[in-house]
């Protein structure tokens, strides 16, 4: 009874194994671009700057409406 | 005399006036969108940035180009400018700017959701960067 547990154990854990490799055969690799990638948000902008700026931002706009 | 010079006060009131509607004109004129703009944004085919600058949804005839371009120029210059005062930086102050200007955008009107994408602004409140106040 022990064993048939086992062995089935080996089973699944052969399957496992053999699903895995499957699975990286059919992977596609992706080279890192030679160029740097440019990621256009400022991801360093604090949200405590946006929040100081806001109300300086909206006179601005306000006062500006023929290039917003 | 008295009646007399109020008339004239009157008179002068009334020149004054007319002086301060006169000057008022150019700077209406100023303070509207360019046609060609205008029309562009109606028609979505230039929407709000994140980065608080206007975007090309789809290819620009060089006419629009032209227009659009110099607008995003003009901007950079006033977001310099305010936000040398502000002790912030042109991107910051730009991008506070993109806030209020997707904020501002008409049912209708392109603008650039969080992910880069062009929406198109609905009834609801558009979709922003987390930071927007």
């Amino acid at each position: 009874m022990a064993g048939t547990g086992n062995r089935l154990r080996q089973l699944r854990l052969a399957a496992m194994v053999a699903l895995g490799s499957m699975m990286t055969a059919g992977c596609i690799t992706v080279k890192a671009p030679d160029k740097p990638i440019v990621i256009e948000l400022n991801i360093n902008i604090k949200q405590e700057v946006v929040y100081r700026l806001a109300g300086d931002a909206s006179q601005t706009i306000d006062s500006n409406k023929d290039i917003f | 005399m008295a009646r007399f010079s109020g008339n004239l006060g009157r008179k002068m009131a009334i020149l004054a006036a007319a002086l301060a509607v006169a000057g008022m004109i150019p700077a209406a004129a100023l303070a509207q969108r360019d046609p060609v703009y205008a029309s562009a944004r109606a028609a979505g085919q230039v929407g709000e940035k994140v980065d608080g600058y206007l975007g090309y949804v789809t290819p620009p005839p060089p006419a629009l180009k032209a227009v659009i371009d110099e607008l995003n120029i003009k901007r950079k210059a006033v977001y310099a400018d305010k936000a040398a005062a502000a002790k912030a930086t042109v991107e910051e102050y730009a991008l506070t700017s993109g806030c209020l200007l997707i904020s501002q955008t008409k049912p209708g009107e392109k603008y650039q959701g969080p992910d880069g994408t062009w929406q198109t602004r609905g009834a609801s409140p558009p979709l922003r960067d987390s930071r927007c106040p």
